[in-house]
């Protein structure tokens, strides 16, 4: 594929608002996780909540978008010049040429489980101050995002659980190369709610403790919350070295089921091979792989074994998600801007919480940051129903 | 900006009144002969009985119209991409996992919860057909068809890929319905391919347009094209099923459209 350049990027989690935030927790290896006290829910499990959503205030104009996940997205807007770098892309290009490309798994989905609270005990309807269109409905973030950001070029959600802003990059790039459109807004915002709260409960698959990937004592996933964006557009005829570039996308399916990964990784292997073949890059070109790594017993087992038949052991791993906890429709984003911040700082960062590695998972996991000059990384997300996204992304200097 | 194309191979369609593509194109060209009817569903035969248990309607929907799509096509299902699109997804499911979590103990079934991504379809579909190219799950509320479209044929024009590109929306049960009508179940299945081919009904050309969206002139078909995003696709339809050339303007994104020339 002809490489993409991320003009701007940025990333609101539990473990900071804004680029430089998430870099600092990042080079301290900071966890954003914590016991859930979260809504109502009382459930023994930790996740990771971003602090002071609650706070964010939505134009009147855009007042039937209000609901957590929106309130987080234009959280997630404000930081690095977001805004900023978006007007300029419109000055030059204009608002119909630049697309809005989102993953979500559950969009405002909570507003809805609120909603079905206070229903009409008489009639059973739900309260006028619901807004279908601009909360529960998938497409209500890009929407949402549109309008903040006054663009009106193509959008569309793309709604395959974890997956989701890991897979936006291939759509926003396809667009991009057909000429539809000049430039992207690709991201992912997902929100805590009750139904994957008390969903991934129900599956046995949630963490007490923060989640601790790859550990031979890991006990599955944090749920956690984020937005990240990054606007994409054709590479310029020169760039700063430290400018981050996509340079590769791989997607493929498990057709195996719905919430178990292929034992031996066979998707997440062809998702790897296409992303490296979409680069053409070899396997021992990439520097650092972010793992998908969401610390369930079965997708870290299966990752590593994906790993290892195409990567060997030689290629530096880990997974973030024990400092970020699983953002779902928002982690392949997130892990896509953490990755710009490894290259651009030249770090790689190591899994939080993981003390002791499982010996049968064969993979060269970090445990410790270690500093060195990275050029190309590759960063995995994987989703129920079997959906696979690889991205490989790159320095330029 | 150059205009994307591809070669139509099959076509999968259910809605009331009709259950393939073979009634459906026989109903649009002639009208008159159009009855409602609320919309039947096979059992989705080609899941394994333990999945088969767990599908609701909606995953049912939308494997039958890619199995007719793929079966006319006569293309095997392993080796094509897909994107399913949906307004909605599972809107069923998604009202009894919100009444559940209105309950005291909120005790959600896990199966429920794997069936609440709105990706579930599309996962199905997989493991119904073994497919295990590409596969997108789209959502761009009443354009949800022309965005599918425009996935679809991008990934045909710009990667050469053969795709099956499959919409569907079914409504709500109450309360949500009230706040989101979808009059019924539609599912469309459409099988793209970059080059002419035997199977090769039409070849289309897609683009971005200003033109507002066409209407159905049977007030019937009109109905179900303003009440169904995944039914946005009817203009179309008619144009393929009177085998004629021409341009249709389809509900996109603020009143615009996409167009879609017909040869």
């Amino acid at each position: 594929m002809k490489p993409l350049l991320l003009a701007r990027y940025t990333a609101t989690s539990c473990i900071g608002h804004g680029s430089e935030a998430t870099f600092e927790a990042v080079k301290h290896q900071q966890c954003g996780l914590a016991p859930c006290q979260f809504e109502t829910v009382r459930l023994d499990t930790s996740i990771g909540e971003v602090p002071r959503v609650e706070d964010e205030r939505l134009p009147r104009s855009l007042q039937n978008f209000d609901c957590r996940n929106n309130r987080l997205a234009q959280a997630g807007l404000r930081q690095d010049g977001f805004h900023e770098a978006v007007w300029e892309s419109v000055a030059r290009w204009g608002r119909r040429r630049i697309g809005v490309f989102l993953g979500t798994s559950t969009s405002g989905i909570l507003q809805t489980e609120l909603a079905y609270r206070h229903r009409d005990p008489a009639t059973g309807e739900l309260p006028e101050s619901f807004h279908y269109a601009e909360t529960q409905n998938s497409f209500a973030v890009a929407e949402f995002v549109r309008r903040a950001l006054h663009l009106e070029g193509p959008a569309v959600v793309v709604c395959s659980a974890c997956s989701s802003s890991a897979k936006v990059f291939g759509s926003a790039r396809r667009m991009i190369e057909a000429d539809l459109i000049d430039a992207a807004v690709v991201g992912g915002v997902d929100s805590l709610c009750l139904t994957t709260l008390y969903g991934f409960h129900a599956l046995q698959l949630t963490s007490r403790n923060p989640c601790r990937p790859f550990d031979v004592a890991r006990e599955g996933i944090s749920i956690s919350e984020a937005a990240a964006f990054a606007l994409l557009e054709r590479m310029p005829d020169s760039l700063d070295a430290d400018a981050i570039t996509l340079l590769g996308v791989g997607e493929s399916s498990d057709a195996y089921h719905m919430s178990s990964p292929q034992p031996e990784g066979l998707g997440a292997r062809s998702a790897m091979h296409a992303a490296l073949r979409a680069a053409d890059l070899q396997a021992e070109q990439i520097d650092y792989i972010n793992l998908h790594g969401t610390g369930t017993q079965s997708n870290d087992s299966a990752e590593s074994c994906a790993v290892a038949a195409v990567f060997g052991m030689q290629v530096p791993a880990s997974s973030t998600k024990g400092a970020t906890g699983h953002a779902l429709g928002a982690a392949g984003a997130l892990e896509a801007v953490i990755c710009a911040l490894a290259l651009k700082h030249g770090l790689m960062p190591g899994g939080v919480n993981t003390t002791q590695l499982d010996p049968e998972l064969q993979i060269r996991y970090l445990l410790k940051n270690q500093p060195a000059r990275i050029s190309r990384v590759l960063s995995n997300s994987f989703g129920f129903g079997g959906t696979n996204c690889s991205l490989v992304f790159g320095r330029a200097g | 900006m150059s205009a994307l194309s591809a070669y139509i191979e099959g076509i999968g369609l259910l809605g009331p009144g009709f259950a393939d593509w073979p009634e459906g194109s026989r109903l649009l060209r002639n009208p008159a002969e159009y009855v409602a009817r609320p919309t039947v569903l096979p059992a989705p035969d080609a899941l394994p009985p333990a999945e088969r248990r767990r599908t609701g309607r909606v995953v049912k929907l939308a494997l039958a119209a890619g199995i007719q799509a793929t079966k006319m096509a006569q293309a095997d299902p392993v080796g094509l991409a897909a994107v399913f699109t949906s307004s909605g997804g599972d809107g069923q499911n998604c009202h009894e996992i919100c009444e559940t979590l209105t309950l005291a103990d909120r005790q959600l079934s896990p199966t429920r919860f794997h069936n609440s991504v709105h990706n579930a379809a599309a996962g199905y579909w997989g493991i119904a057909t073994g497919a295990v190219a590409p596969c997108n799950a789209l959502c761009a509320y009443d354009a949800s068809f022309a965005a599918g479209l425009l996935e679809a044929i991008t990934q045909v024009s710009i990667d050469g890929a053969r795709v099956l590109l499959v919409a569907y929306d079914m409504q709500y049960p109450e309360p949500l319905n009230s706040k989101r009508r979808i009059s019924e179940a539609f599912g469309l299945g459409l099988v793209l391919a970059p080059r002419a081919s035997a199977t090769a009904i039409a070849q289309i050309a897609v683009s971005l347009a200003d033109a507002s969206p066409e209407r159905m002139q049977h007030p019937a078909f009109e109905s179900l094209r303003a009440s169904i995003p995944a039914a946005r696709a009817l203009p179309l339809l008619e144009k393929l099923a009177r085998a004629e050339a021409g341009e249709v303007a389809i509900d996109y994104l603020d009143g615009r459209s996409i167009a879609v020339a017909v040869r």
